[in-house]
């Protein structure tokens, strides 16, 4: 019977080489991690890219049913998030290593899109909200979640990068980062499906 | 899924296996024994045998054998080849990604941006001989993106929800694209005149210029007088022009020169504000117009009329109105 086991297991002979169960172990605690952001250095010791992807994948699909008429819209808008996150966070990272930073190009990014989680929850509270209707009411819980979340994102990854500036430098990285995750609040404020 | 931790888990779930492996080397023979219908899960199990033994050797580094041998040199193989591409990755990368020709330039204090910040609204006095510019480009560059992010606060309080897409693009592009072409003109226009400034002095120089837009289109976007704005379009602009022109002026020689230096950066820089003001709406509005039609009245100023157009829309500005206001 245990040989009939393996034969039924599709992934028994790929198993060294996709995303493995303990990946997505590592994923998901660091996912507490920006939850409760405290100072440890798990983020930043075993740095990965999945997190980041599948945020940005899911905000990015997540805004796209905001324009207005036809299909075509929908592709670039997908790009654009897409983008621009990516674009934002690699500047950010390349601003804070020109200001002295000792933290790698890598473990900033992934600490950047790690941090971008509050927001995807803050797209699924509006996308939820907005399903119940579209009034001022709506927009002021929007508008509350929003900021919230904004707030969470910023003051998570500063706990993470902060650490690894000189410290008379640390609002010169943190500015930045604010401009980054307001312009992704932006976007999720004023996403109206159609 | 058991399969991926059989290695790793131990024995709990492949006890029947565990008895064979202890005769070392030859439980693959034991294994070919076994009863089984299909030759193709036997190549499998073997593979997936000598997998976890490997794993297993990893883990404990004690046992030893035919098996030990040949996948210590796969290892070492794999690790000389990773050692390489590693190497060749990080050649690359430091040729091209030398960020480090950059690194004066962001070489800054908190204080210094400050007070750089507010010295960009005072004009200086004395023209007689070369002020200094500092060369940095923090400034400058964090001042471009807060532009883009006022401008695209902007455009929400000005109802714009479709196609954020095109507008943001548009907005970066805008911003980006004033900072480094008017400073590339002013810079070639410095060479014609023989005025002494470099492209980074002027780069940071017109950089903080944008301070005063920024402020300006802060408060305009969010208050809509069309008189406060030329209020501030005339002091708080014409301050950080006056400011710009007056160091341009300090490191020109002969009045040709410096009026025709000056003139322009003071005609780019002023006529910069009134279009993000006028026009950027003007642009916004032309998008909205061919995506719904030529219903709406061109260039609506502060309280829009709100033409006829679906619920959805009107919903929107009714409470983004009231949320302005």
């Amino acid at each position: 019977m245990r040989v009939s086991c393996w034969r039924s297991l599709p992934t028994c002979g790929l198993q060294s080489t996709l995303f493995q169960l303990r990946d997505l172990k590592a994923v998901g605690k660091k996912f507490v991690h920006v939850m409760y952001p405290k100072k440890s250095s798990a983020l930043l010791r075993d740095w990965d890219l999945w997190g980041p992807l599948v945020l940005c994948v899911s905000l990015a699909l997540m805004l796209q049913g905001g324009s207005a008429d036809s299909k075509e819209d929908g592709g670039p808008q997908f790009a654009e998030v897409f983008v621009i996150i990516w674009f934002g966070a690699v500047v950010i990272t390349l601003n804070s290593k020109l200001l002295g930073g000792t933290i790698s190009f890598f473990q900033s990014l992934c600490v950047l899109g790690y941090c971008v989680l509050p927001l995807t929850v803050a797209m699924l509270v509006c996308r939820l909200v907005l399903l119940a209707g579209s009034g001022t009411v709506s927009f002021i819980i929007r508008l509350i979640v929003v900021i919230a979340m904004f707030a969470w994102s910023t003051l998570a990854s500063t706990a993470f990068l902060a650490d690894s500036q000189p410290p008379h430098r640390k609002a010169l990285v943190v500015y930045p980062i604010f401009l980054f995750y307001f312009v992704i609040s932006w976007m999720i404020l004023t996403f109206t499906p159609q | 899924m058991s399969a991926p931790g059989g290695g790793r888990s131990g024995p709990a779930e492949w006890g029947g296996f565990e008895d064979n492996m202890q005769g070392g080397g030859s439980a693959v023979i034991d294994m070919e024994n076994m009863d089984d219908t299909s030759g193709s899960s036997f190549e499998d199990m073997g593979e997936m045998h000598q997998r976890m033994k490997e794993e297993e050797e990893e883990e404990d580094g004690e046992f030893l054998g035919m098996k030990g041998l040949q996948g210590q040199l796969g290892r070492q193989v794999a690790d000389q080849m990773w050692q390489v591409g590693k190497r060749q990755a990080s050649k690359a990368f430091s040729l091209y990604a030398n960020i480090d020709i950059l690194r004066p330039y962001f070489d800054v204090e908190p204080v210094q941006v400050r007070t750089r910040l507010l010295e960009s609204m005072v004009p200086v006095k004395m023209i007689n001989f070369p002020q200094k510019i500092a060369g940095e480009l923090y400034g400058p560059l964090m001042l471009v993106f807060t532009l883009v992010a006022i401008l695209l606060h902007g455009m929400k309080t000005s109802d714009t929800i479709i196609r954020e897409g095109t507008l943001m693009g548009t907005a970066i592009g805008t911003c980006f694209g004033y900072w480094l072409g008017v400073s590339s003109f002013i810079y070639f226009l410095a060479y014609l005149c023989n005025a002494q400034i470099t492209m980074v002095q002027m780069l940071s120089l017109l950089g903080y210029g944008l301070f005063g837009h920024c402020i300006t289109l802060l408060v305009t976007y969010n208050i809509h007088f069309h008189s406060l704005f030329y209020i501030f379009w005339l002091v708080v602009g014409g301050l950080s022009t006056l400011r710009m022109v007056a160091v341009l002026v300090s490191r020109t020689v002969g009045h040709t020169q410096r009026l025709i230096l000056c003139g322009t950066l003071a005609a780019l820089h002023m006529l910069f504000l009134l279009y993000l003001h006028f026009a950027y709406h003007k642009v916004v509005e032309g998008i909205l117009d061919t995506l719904e039609g030529p219903n709406m009245p061109p260039f609506q100023r502060v309280a829009r009329d709100i033409p006829v157009v679906s619920n959805a829309v009107l919903n929107t500005t009714a409470k983004a109105n009231a949320m302005t206001l």
